[in-house]
């Protein structure tokens, strides 16, 4: 099996625990992703943290139109954002959950998933109680 | 400068779908029954503003309404094209620049939710790709925190697009004319948890022309006319949580809605509590339950009372939403935010028919919210 290439560059760093890349502004505010154009030049980017809580979610049930790029046939997915404390709140796929699962507030942790057969992308799932 | 402006002519397309009729033909419909209803000919109006979001230029319209060199802006300004028009042909009657203007909105769109593409808002093609660059998303997202936070229930939502579809059954513009119970909103398709198909307005067809006039205009016609107390547009404010949006300040902010409203109130010098009638945007049920208290109408969570007293109902305390709003009336984006104007200004003049409110409503309230963030707020009064 060959290594999945991320969705796109600089969403998280290369090590063997990822984390997400974000900017921070001049402010001390913090995006995410890091901006492209002449904003980059204005934020300094940021690894954030790999844990967080669920701020809010919901399902998507039907396939998005263009340009959407998802595996065929289409499966329906999970979406949230997470609140990374005291840096950003997320948006972000959500796996290994089920919508009766989720509680708005509860931990969350970071993880790498296959996107497609070729790519990767970014999620959260719920933390694994130890 | 003339203080105050009027509206003396309102028409409307029918929204829905009208296959074979181009969205500027509506358009030019809706001018046509606006100016039948000020009791002016086209040549009149001397400046007009208008737009649409996917239907081409508004001034186009005058190869059909008459060649008569009036200028005529084009408006293309997302959801608040209908808004931005208005407001610019307020300002231009204010500020003296004529005695009587003409905003017209109009559109026609696919079938299907919105498409939109990552440039146009700024975003990476990444975001689009994974599926997150969807507006029903957002509402979703949005209304599932606000239930949790101000214990809103699925029920309550379901009330909201109940009552949609009765008033729409009610209106001769509206599209969806039949009711729908209870129980099939809430056990319908779930498009994005927790909203249910039915709780969703869908991209449409249709179009508003409104007649704008100075008092100096309305005297001298002797017009059947409404008061525009005030107009206020606003982008978002500084950590809003809007739609396509990759991250969220953890400060949280303000939001456009409720800067938007705060301005209208205050230009109109009155309060929540003296309006009469009020149509807000309504693009999913969650939504007229969080703009009912971004409006200032409520507080978070007193919607559960509201909606299980039926006080926003016609005849209630506060109707909201008299013509079944865009769950029921579809939303086609130039024309909606005008949509909204019209109903109030039916309603004002007592014209409603069956869905006339009670008792001679003397404040009309409407609030239109869309992408990437804008709100706009009308007030009128008789």
């Amino acid at each position: 099996m060959s290594a999945l290439t991320p969705i796109a560059p600089g969403l998280w760093t290369d090590e063997a625990e990822p984390r997400l890349i974000g900017a921070r502004r001049g402010d001390g505010e913090i995006v995410f992703p890091v901006p492209d154009g002449d904003a980059a030049a204005l934020v300094e980017p940021v690894a954030l943290s790999r844990r967080g809580t669920l701020w809010s979610w919901t399902t998507q049930g039907f396939e998005p139109k263009e340009p959407y790029s998802g595996p065929q046939p289409f499966q329906p997915f999970l979406i949230g954002y997470v609140e990374l404390p005291g840096e950003v709140i997320v948006e972000t796929r959500i796996v290994d959950a089920n919508p009766a699962d989720l509680i708005i507030g509860m931990p969350m942790e970071f993880a790498i998933i296959p996107f497609d057969d070729a790519r990767s992308t970014y999620a959260f799932r719920p933390e694994r109680q130890p | 400068m003339n203080d105050d402006v009027h509206i003396i002519g309102a028409g409307i397309h029918p929204f829905g779908r009208t296959d074979g009729r181009s969205g500027r033909d509506q358009g030019v419909y809706a001018v046509r029954e606006a100016l039948t209803d000020a009791g002016i000919e086209w040549g009149d109006v001397e400046f007009a503003y208008g737009g649409s979001a996917a239907a081409g230029s508004a001034d186009i319209m005058v190869n059909e309404l008459g060649l008569t060199s009036v200028p005529f802006i084009n408006v293309a300004n997302g959801c608040a094209t209908g808004g931005s028009a208005l407001t610019a042909a307020r300002n231009a009657i204010a500020a003296g620049a004529c005695d009587i203007a003409l905003a017209v909105g109009f559109d026609k769109h696919p079938r299907g939710a919105f498409n939109a593409k990552p440039s146009d808002y700024g975003l990476p093609l990444w975001y689009g790709e994974t599926g997150m660059m969807l507006t029903t998303q957002f509402f979703a997202l949005k209304i599932q925190r606000y239930m949790a936070l101000h214990g809103i229930s699925r029920r309550t939502l379901g009330l909201v697009a109940e009552k949609a579809f009765r008033n729409g059954t009610l209106c001769d513009h509206a599209w969806r004319r039949s009711p729908v119970d209870l129980d099939t909103i809430l056990n319908a398709p779930v498009v994005n948890d927790p909203l249910t198909k039915y709780m969703f307005c869908s991209p449409a067809e249709g179009a508003v022309a409104l007649v704008l006039a100075s008092s100096r205009k309305v005297r001298e016609l002797g017009s059947d006319a409404v008061r525009i107390a005030s107009v206020a547009f606003r982008t978002r404010p500084e950590g809003s949580f809007e739609v396509f949006a990759p991250s969220i300040s953890v400060d949280g902010g303000g939001k456009p809605t409720e800067v938007a409203s705060r301005a209208a109130f205050e230009m109109a010098g009155i309060g929540p509590e003296d309006v009469s009638v009020a149509q807000l945007q309504d693009t999913e049920s969650g939504a007229e339950i969080m703009h009912m208290a971004e409006n200032g109408f409520c507080a978070d969570g007193e919607q559960e009372q509201w909606l299980a007293e039926g006080w926003s109902e016609i005849g209630g305390k506060l109707p909201i939403n008299t013509d079944g709003g865009c769950l029921a009336c579809g939303e086609p984006i130039g024309a909606s935010g005008l949509r909204q104007v019209y109903e109030n200004t039916v309603q004002l003049r007592g014209r409603g028919g069956e869905r006339q409110v009670p008792n001679g409503p003397k404040v009309g309230y409407s609030h239109v919210y869309g992408a990437p963030g804008l709100s706009a707020v009308a007030i009128l009064e008789r």
